[in-house]
């Protein structure tokens, strides 16, 4: 197992090396200039040296990139021109905010999306199958961004019964920062109204973030049952009397989500990313708004840092996704 | 030809997304004719702002008095110009790396496929956004971001069924009479390998609007007065709750254009890849 784990670790490198090379080609190579850049235009020409010198812009590109990857490896992310801070700090303060909302969609994804997908295999080509593609289609289809403004025009605005925006209402005040996440920190702080009140805001951002992973599982579920449906073993299974309930859930579900799992990694990916306008929309303090507010101040360290975390918590979901798989069929660990 | 469509003809659902991207096309070439207020994409007219829908204006107007209902339909062939923009120029990157890498082997191949790995291991959405960003906001940028963000897709699928076909004996039968590589590959496994691509094409048109739509929600994409469906839906915010029309009609403009093509593209890839069916 072990074994299986660091094999793919080293898969992940050869991606993550290339990552880096991607980020610092866009940091370096798009603007022609990247002192010009960060000087602005009013700049004289001693500062703009200035700058160069400063950032190690004269040197040779390939130090600068070996620079690079020797920051990148110590958390040195630079500097935010915005805030004027270091990103690495704000990211790690944003960070549990963007992991919350994250893991309460994936979870309302999967908790909902592969019920419904069984339902949906089971029932196939009758009504409620049609219901849920209609759905999953649906899902796919929506921008998310429109879906939250809807959410909000709606259960926010019209019937008032929940909250807009935010994390917190602001009449609350934060409880003392000791994990970083606001539930938590509500939690040992013993303020139960406040994590009433957190919940209460991530309904909204949570349920707007996982609808399209929603329709993804229900179709990969859907499709993985009705093909573990036409096996033998289900067909064994059924002759020698086992309960319809117990061969569905436990043996046929069992074997028909290893796609399921696949997409759930691949979801992770693309949570992050509807994240960034999820989060704009509800003004959650995570790692999209972040993001969001780098864009509209172009500010390019922290794109670009934020595109390198995607990456590498990519990178590392993917291996995650392989040990579920593994764990989910023996033979493929021994396969290594 | 025939086979294909009489196929496609029983998939209710693909023949439902069928009408809607014809509808769509139909609606971006004539829309300057079609709209009830052509002039609406630039002109504004104060004195009827943020009027509810009603006969006149049945999706209502926006904070400028112009008709919603005019600028859904003006904004298509926007939406329909960059999504086909986008998909064919991602197609001219990546079929030709796929046949590439899928032909020769080697370095080479391994050095095209590990930078698709690399490109494909970012969320294409971030990707496009840090990219635009770079290269200053605008629509040309955003378009040009999304292409290359969105090729790697391709290179992947003409790579595996060119290493496929390339094995495949009419191949070799080909290399036996001389063949060149060049006509091997572009007259005789390039054809082969079309179907998949015109699957994950269709797929991608409404993906493609779908994250240009985003773009200009952020402000990276349309700049205004563009009657951009996403643009509209971020002015809108400001004027609500009052103005629920002014958010909800654009984004329904969205959601029936790209169901169209995913229906579309699902009914197709069942044609093309029986293994895969969605509905048996």
């Amino acid at each position: 197992m072990l074994r299986f784990v660091l094999r793919r670790c080293m898969l992940v490198l050869p991606s993550l090396f290339g990552l880096l090379v991607v980020t610092f080609l866009l940091i370096r190579v798009v603007p022609s200039d990247p002192a010009m850049a960060m000087a602005g235009d009013a700049a004289t020409p001693e500062q703009i040296e200035r700058l160069r010198q400063q950032y190690g812009l004269d040197r040779p590109i390939w130090e600068q990139f070996v620079s690079y990857v020797g920051k990148v490896a110590t958390l040195d992310l630079g500097e935010s021109a915005f805030s004027r801070r270091a990103v690495a700090v704000d990211i790690a303060q944003r960070l549990p905010a963007t992991l919350t909302l994250t893991f309460c969609a994936l979870a309302i994804s999967v908790f909902v999306g592969v019920p419904l997908g069984v339902v949906a295999g089971l029932s196939h080509n009758t009504w409620p199958d049609y219901l849920l593609r209609v759905f999953s289609v649906m899902g796919i289809a929506v921008a998310a961004f429109w879906f939250a403004i809807m959410l909000q025009l709606f259960f926010s605005m019209e019937l008032g019964w929940l909250p807009l925006r935010g994390e917190l209402s602001a009449t609350i005040q934060r409880p003392p920062r000791i994990t970083g996440f606001v539930v938590a920190d509500a939690a040992i702080a013993g303020r139960f109204d406040v994590v009433a009140d957190a919940l209460r805001h991530l309904v909204l951002p949570a349920l707007t973030l996982s609808l399209g992973g929603l329709a993804t599982i229900v179709r990969f579920t859907r499709a993985g049952v009705l093909d573990t449906l036409q096996q033998d073993f289900v067909f064994y299974e059924r002759a020698m009397g086992y309960r319809r309930r117990r061969l569905v859930w436990i043996y046929v579900l069992r074997n028909s989500v290893t796609a399921t799992v696949t997409q759930i990694g691949l979801l992770f990916g693309g949570l992050i990313a509807g994240g960034v306008v999820v989060e704009a929309i509800f003004d959650w303090p995570g790692i999209g708004s972040y993001t969001v507010q780098a864009i509209l101040t172009g500010d390019r360290q922290v794109m670009l840092a934020v595109t390198l975390l995607i990456g590498v918590v990519y990178a590392g979901v993917n291996i995650l996704t392989d040990l579920a798989h593994g764990l989910l069929d023996p033979r493929l660990m021994e396969r290594g | 030809m025939s086979p294909i469509f009489r196929k496609l003809a029983r998939d209710l659902p693909a023949m439902l997304g069928l009408a809607i991207v014809v509808f769509v096309l139909l609606i971006a070439i004539f829309g300057p004719l079609l709209a009830p207020y052509p002039e609406d994409a630039a002109a504004s007219h104060l004195a009827r702002r943020l009027k509810p829908p009603s006969a006149a204006f049945p999706f209502g107007t926006d904070n400028l008095g112009r008709d919603i209902f005019s600028r859904v339909i003006l904004g298509a062939r926007g939406a329909l110009s960059i999504a086909l923009t986008v998909v064919s120029t991602a197609m001219l990157i990546g079929v030709p790396l796929g046949l590439i890498a899928g032909y020769r082997g080697g370095w080479l191949s391994e050095g095209i496929m590990r930078v698709t790995d690399v490109v494909l291991a970012i969320p294409q959405l971030i990707l496009a956004l840090a990219l635009a960003q770079l290269m200053s906001p605008s629509l040309e940028s955003a378009m040009l971001a999304l292409s290359l963000t969105y090729w790697p897709y391709f290179t992947r699928i003409v790579y595996a069924e060119t290493r496929r076909l390339s094995s495949s004996l009419f191949v070799d039968a080909l290399r036996g009479i001389g063949a060149g590589s060049g006509r091997i590959v572009f007259l005789h496994i390039l054809p082969n390998a079309l179907s998949p691509v015109i699957v994950r094409a269709t797929i991608g048109l409404g993906f493609t609007i779908l994250v240009a739509a985003v773009l200009g929600f952020l402000g990276m994409g349309a700049t205004p007065p563009a009657p951009d469906w996403g643009l509209a839906i971020a002015e809108s915010r400001t004027y609500l709750p009052r103005a629920w029309w002014y958010a909800t009609f654009p984004g329904l403009a969205i959601l029936i254009t790209v169901m169209g093509f995913n229906l579309l593209g699902d009914g197709l890839r069942d044609i093309v890849d029986p293994r895969i069916r969605r509905s048996r």
